[in-house]
């Protein structure tokens, strides 16, 4: 791994861990991008972490350029020293597999995707290798996630499966984007999963549809009234599968304020993971089944 | 104490200078895409530059005052009319209750500031009035306005000099050719050096898609991409990165082959590569860019960055005083 800067114009510095996804990528860019959060570096005005990247928005009417890159330069050895410990919350998000919304949508925009014939799910499922698309669900919602970015549009959360790279799906982004995604779209591109926060336009595969909003910028929705937007990177997800009973369900106790996602409080250890990926995980589903 | 919404234009919405704060969480600054313009329509009107006016693209409203107001019109080039008097732009207009402000065609530019003395007065999400229609936020119900609607007014500060104009020298040129200074950078390396001397060469047009989000351009050579094996996440197209933030500004070339500027109400990261950011100093100029319109991209460094930087803050400073 080797970090790289970048100027973003005269207002804004990119700084890249890793060309490359990892977890260890992820964890380098939040400690460095909470150091610089709470150096109080005059001048800072937004930190924006990513994936394995992360980006400080400046006023260089307060702080020159080269002097802003000089001091995100001298916290960088402290990012790497630092614990790779979070202590983070794990959330329950139910998932209604082959939707009759993204079905629709989905074949609306056949043309624009690797495979015509089929759905996403049948592509995804034949690329990486799996007999039957009950078995690619399986291997998507088996393990927990990662929330290692949030944006794109409104409280988008883009997530990174906790398993070994062998382990993990991948997927190409359609060959051109569509104009439309349901709102709570569970999406998937690279290596990322996603949950559309909104309505709009999007390139990932479309696997399915989470009762669950993720957005509200009424802030009517009951667990939504302290913030309009629910995920932070570092949150961990477990997808529970689900079908149109149970979502109709849901939807209907989620209008009525009735409804709230399962949550625990947990911790997470990158080094202890990397030591043992499905004690670990095994750990944090019984913190969930807790709670 | 309010404006009526007669008719709406093509898409007016609510604008002050933004929410800076919340981008990572996807939620982009916003506010006016001619920030330059707006202030000046403020300043000319006595509120605070800041405060939230109409931005209204490529047409204007039809606005019915119910209270005696001090208005003013910015940015783009349209006719501007009292009733069914001709007014000039750029200059604080007094109007009575009961009289309508309407527009005739565009000449030039593409996106005109209304302020009103007190300002316009729609409850603030996330500390702005600034419409955000993606994520709902802001302006009216998160939309742009519709007839019918009724936007409430502030208090006038009282300072209006109805008359007083911006001098002509302070408004910024509209119309083409317009050049737009970028600084490399970001993932410039992942292509060849003939494509980065092509893009700089070459001739753009503004793309039909051109909005808040990001103003996409045509007509230049497809980008040669340096080869490489795709990271482990980023896909597999010579153009996708493992999903990143986007700099305001920042160019980014989906499949090499037509640019896309992000604006105020940008995305704030995705999975494709950037060649390089506008400077803060030429952002202004992409909101009033014309579809069809002929763009060049001119190469600077970060010096000449921070020196035109000053310049238009040297240029809103005379606006401030020629008004004060």
């Amino acid at each position: 791994m080797k970090t790289r800067y970048s100027f973003g114009g005269d207002e804004h510095i990119f700084v890249e861990m890793d060309e490359e996804m990892s977890l260890d990528a992820f964890f380098k860019s939040i400690s460095m991008s909470n150091a610089v959060r709470d150096s109080g570096i005059k001048g800072v005005t937004e930190v924006c972490p990513a994936n394995a990247s992360f980006q400080v928005k400046f006023d260089p009417d307060v702080i020159k350029p080269d002097a802003m890159l000089a001091e995100l330069k001298k916290l960088e050895t402290a990012a790497e020293k630092a614990e790779k410990r979070m202590a983070t919350r794990i959330v329950e998000v139910p998932v209604f597999y082959r939707d009759p919304w993204t079905h629709e949508t989905l074949m609306r925009f056949r043309e624009r995707h690797q495979d015509p014939n089929g759905t996403d799910l049948d592509y995804a499922a034949r690329i990486n290798g799996f007999d039957t698309v009950d078995a690619f669900i399986e291997a998507h919602h088996s393990n927990p996630w990662f929330v290692s970015m949030v944006g794109f549009v409104a409280g988008l959360p883009f997530l990174y499966q906790l398993v070994e790279r062998e382990r993990q799906l991948q997927v190409p982004k359609y060959l051109r984007p569509r104009t439309d995604t349901p709102k709570q779209t569970v999406g998937y591109g690279g290596c990322f999963a996603c949950i559309y926060s909104v309505r709009g336009a999007g390139g990932y595969q479309m696997f399915g549809i989470t009762p669950m909003p993720i957005y509200d910028p009424t802030q009517k929705i009951s667990y939504l009234s302290d913030f309009m937007v629910f995920f932070n990177p570092g949150d961990i997800v477990k997808w529970k599968p689900i079908g149109r009973e149970e979502y109709d369900q849901i939807e209907a106790d989620v209008a009525k304020g009735a409804w709230a996602p399962k949550i625990a409080r947990v911790d997470f250890d990158l080094d202890a993971f990397n030591a043992d990926v499905d004690g670990t995980n095994k750990k944090l589903m019984e913190a969930l089944h807790g709670a | 104490m309010a404006l009526e919404v007669v008719k709406p234009g093509l898409l007016t919405t609510i604008q002050d200078l933004g929410r800076p704060g919340y981008f990572h969480l996807g939620i982009p600054m916003g506010g006016a895409m001619d920030r330059m313009a707006l202030r000046a329509a403020n300043l000319l009107v006595g509120n605070d530059e800041g405060a939230a006016g109409l931005e209204a693209v490529f047409m204007g409203p039809e606005l019915l005052f119910t209270r005696d107001a001090v208005v003013a019109v910015t940015g783009a080039d349209l006719p501007i009319f009292v009733d069914d008097v001709e007014q000039p732009g750029w200059t604080a207009l007094p109007v009575k209750a009961g009289q309508r402000l309407g527009f005739g065609f565009l000449k030039a530019g593409a996106r005109a500031y209304i302020a009103v003395s007190g300002g316009i007065d729609t409850p603030p999400a996330l500390g702005s009035r600034s419409t955000y229609a993606i994520g709902a936020l802001g302006g009216v119900e998160g939309r742009a306005i519709a007839p019918g609607d009724v936007l409430p007014l502030g208090q006038p500060s009282g300072k209006a000099k109805p008359g007083a104009s911006v001098p002509e020298t302070l408004r910024r040129k509209l119309g083409a050719p317009t050049e737009l200074r970028a600084l490399p950078g970001l993932y410039w390396h992942r292509i060849t050096e003939a494509a980065q001397r092509g893009f700089f060469a070459d001739e753009w047009k503004v793309a039909p898609e051109a909005d808040r989000m990001g103003y996409r351009f045509r007509g230049g050579e497809p980008l040669e991409f340096v080869p490489r094996e795709a990271p482990f996440g980023a896909g597999s197209d010579p153009s996708n990165i493992v999903d990143g933030c986007y700099p305001y500004g920042s160019i980014q070339v989906p499949g090499g082959t037509e640019p896309i500027v992000l604006h105020r109400d940008a995305v704030s990261g995705g999975g494709y590569f950037m060649i390089g950011t506008v400077i803060s100093a030429d952002m202004d100029l992409i909101g009033q860019l014309q579809p069809h319109m002929p763009v060049k991209f001119v190469e600077v460094d970060m010096e000449t960055a921070l020196k035109a930087r000053a310049d238009v803050a040297g240029m809103m400073d005379r606006i401030r005083a020629a008004l004060a």
